[in-house]
């Protein structure tokens, strides 16, 4: 079955360098000249291309293991190919993990929250653009990252992802209601 | 091509390969009677609650009512058109109208269309999203001056809402544009304004602003705020990429970026005002080169709050603003900083004003409203009678978005917010008040349609809404644009109307 996604992802990713311009105009509501937008996106995404083809030979051999820890707590734990980011493990997975803006670095909803520093500290510096959208991130910790922007590699194997807790309250501040 | 398109594919497929439980649960709860449930508005406020509502509960059905022909709410109109990647979210909502237990009802307004009283006996829940069309305004003398629009409105316009196609704001006459306001509207105005055309032609943007805005003389933009950098309500994305603007020369007084210590401790307690000073003063300093060439000019303009707008020679249309010098004083009730005036005045030369101090809800019959913060009171979204300490709970009524927490936040927000308004809803159906006695059932949907026949209202589903869409796409590639906006409504209806 695992096997099976990372040849489909290989296939997609394949089809979609094929259609290549194709897709560009109106595939997709909105899509249309997003590459010009999408730099620093776009610089990953190649890194993943690359590691995707390295799949191809080494078949599922180059997969580490990731636990999401859920807002209820429970956990699950998935195995993610190499090169794969956090935010399309999570779905492939069904993970409830948001992801608005699809990776292209203009939302905070796939919010993560690293639970180890070690594996923090294994992760590149999150670029202005990242920082700029975790600065409105929900529930902002000292080791929090996007999800679409932490990209699966062999020294993150084991690591442990948390989804910030919905706590805040919208309320009017101080109001407490008779009961009725 | 970026990711945005890889993954939607794939989530496509994937779908198509394991159903989940959208697909699979109506089945599931058929065996009783369905939860109705109507929400009001389609932006994201809406769309989140919809979608957390069919995660949710196995048995609910829900319709989402917009008085616009087209979905989204400020998606569409608001989210400025060289932001494409923010609007990627309407993918995600279009899923939600797909699910077989939600459906899609345009041009259909609360108020005169469907009142709130026949929608509370029509569904069990109804949830208000409806979010916030109005403006705050100063109240100061000049206010009604040509040449002064809300940021609203001139957001409406380039977005190509039909509310607001023919508000021909008048880009030819001046060199000089005020922006009243230091949040992300401001900027986004502030950026359309400057931003080269041909970098803003290949966007969604209204075929009819594009062309205004090509022929704009205006060279200069001040963006004043009350306050200084610290308290400076943008966020530094949008800071950033105005700061980064082509042929644009930022003018920032270094003066204004003095701190005192109730700023730095300000900053301390808030990654994003540190961010965003440090940004204003890596702007301020970094001294460009004011050459003679045709580059337009951004001016922060900081610790001055308007104080009257002065008509200009023709007695009607907008010259000036004056503006009274501030200074950051602590307000002992709420222990922030705020602005008063220093008796110092000047004024500011300009030909058009967008005032962009926040956007402002506006109340329906039968709805408690707070006038003074200008949403509903509730509790967890719950709506209650009014804002004393003895008001009730108002049965099967909710509020989510804008209109519950006030005009700020990002698209994200509302997704914690809806997440917090399902959550009451969920709770009160499992207690059992929501839902009425077995033998008066409320109709949900087959009795929104009943009221919608007798008011002769014609109604736009969604698929009626995808062929706007795919006709906006298709004009919008003869122009090598993502889409050709329709601006009115004649227009939006006849298309969705077509065979």
């Amino acid at each position: 079955m695992l096997s099976r996604i990372s040849q489909l992802g290989t296939r997609l990713l394949r089809e979609t360098r094929a259609a290549g311009n194709l897709t560009s105009h109106g595939s997709s509501y909105y899509q249309g000249q997003l590459s010009r937008h999408l730099a620093p996106a776009k610089s990953i995404l190649f890194s993943t291309a690359a590691s995707s083809h390295h799949d191809e030979t080494s078949q599922n051999k180059e997969k580490i293991s990731v636990t999401f820890v859920n807002k209820d707590g429970t956990e699950q734990t998935i195995s993610v190919p190499v090169g794969m980011s956090m935010l399309e493990a999570a779905h492939e997975n069904d993970i409830e993990l948001e992801g608005a803006c699809e990776g292209s670095l203009a939302c905070s909803t796939c919010h993560v929250i690293v639970m180890d520093v070690k594996d923090y500290n294994k992760l590149e510096d999150p670029t202005d653009e990242e920082n700029d959208m975790l600065d409105l991130a929900f529930g902002l910790t000292e080791t929090s990252r996007l999800g679409c922007q932490v990209i699966a590699k062999p020294e993150l194997d084991g690591v442990r992802l948390a989804l910030p807790a919905a706590t805040r309250n919208f309320a009017v501040d101080g109001f407490v209601p008779k009961p009725h | 091509m970026g990711r945005g398109v890889l993954l939607p594919r794939a989530r496509r497929l994937m779908l198509f390969l394991r159903p989940t439980s959208f697909s699979t649960s109506a089945s599931a709860a058929s065996t009783r009677e369905p939860l109705h449930v109507c929400v009001v508005g389609s932006g994201p406020a809406g769309f989140y609650t919809a979608e957390k509502m069919l995660k949710g509960h196995e048995g609910v059905q829900v319709d989402i009512i917009d008085r616009l022909p087209t979905p989204f709410g400020l998606v569409r109109s608001g989210v400025a058109p060289d932001h494409p990647e923010t609007k990627i979210v309407v993918n995600q909502f279009s899923r939600v109208a797909a699910n077989a237990r939600c459906s899609f009802f345009g041009n259909v307004t609360l108020g005169s269309d469907v009142s709130l009283s026949e929608l509370r006996r029509t569904y069990d829940v109804v949830v208000l999203a409806y979010g916030a069309e109005s403006d705050r305004s100063f109240g100061i003398p000049g206010e009604d001056l040509r040449g002064i629009h809300s940021a609203r409105e001139f957001v409406w316009w380039y977005n190509g809402h039909p509310d607001m196609y023919n508000l021909a704001p008048d880009l030819r006459s001046t060199e000089s544009a005020v922006v009243l306001g230091q949040g992300n509207v401001a900027l986004d105005v502030a950026r359309i304004l400057l931003r080269c055309t041909t970098e803003l032609a290949s966007t969604d943007i209204a075929g009819y602003a594009l062309d205004a805005l090509r022929s704009s003389t205006i060279k200069k933009v001040f963006l004043v705020g009350r306050r200084g950098p610290v308290q400076a309500a943008c966020t530094a994305k949008e800071l950033r990429e105005i700061l980064g603007l082509k042929n644009v020369h930022v003018c920032i007084k270094e003066a204004d970026l003095v701190t005192s210590p109730a700023d730095k401790e300000e900053m301390t307690n808030s990654r994003i005002k540190r961010r965003v000073y440090e940004l204003l003063s890596k702007a301020a300093t970094v001294h460009q080169e004011k050459s003679n060439d045709d580059r337009k000019e951004l001016h922060f303009v900081f610790f001055r709050k308007p104080t009257r707008f002065l008509p200009s020679e023709d007695g009607s249309t907008v010259g000036a603003v004056e503006l009274e010098k501030t200074l950051l004083k602590d307000d002992e009730v709420t222990g922030k900083q705020v602005a008063v005036g220093t008796g110092d005045f000047e004024e500011l030369k300009c030909g058009l004003v967008l005032k962009s101090i926040g956007y402002k809800s506006l109340p329906i019959e039968g709805l408690p409203f707070d006038k003074y913060r200008g949403v509903v009171p509730n509790l967890r979204g719950r709506i209650l009678s009014s804002e004393s300490e003895t008001a009730k709970v108002e049965p099967g009524l909710y509020v989510v978005g804008w209109l519950k927490r006030g005009p700020t936040g990002i698209v994200a927000t509302n997704l914690h917010c809806a997440e917090e308004t399902v959550a009451s809803i969920l709770e009160d159906d499992k207690k059992g008040v929501v839902r009425a006695s077995s033998d008066s059932k409320r109709p949900g949907r087959r009795g929104l349609l009943e009221i919608l026949e007798q008011k002769n209202t014609r109604y736009v589903p969604f698929n009626d809404w995808e062929k706007i869409d795919a006709k906006e796409k298709t004009l919008g590639q003869l122009n090598n644009k993502p889409r050709e906006k329709i601006t009115t409504w004649d227009e939006l209806l006849k298309v969705a109307n077509e065979e």
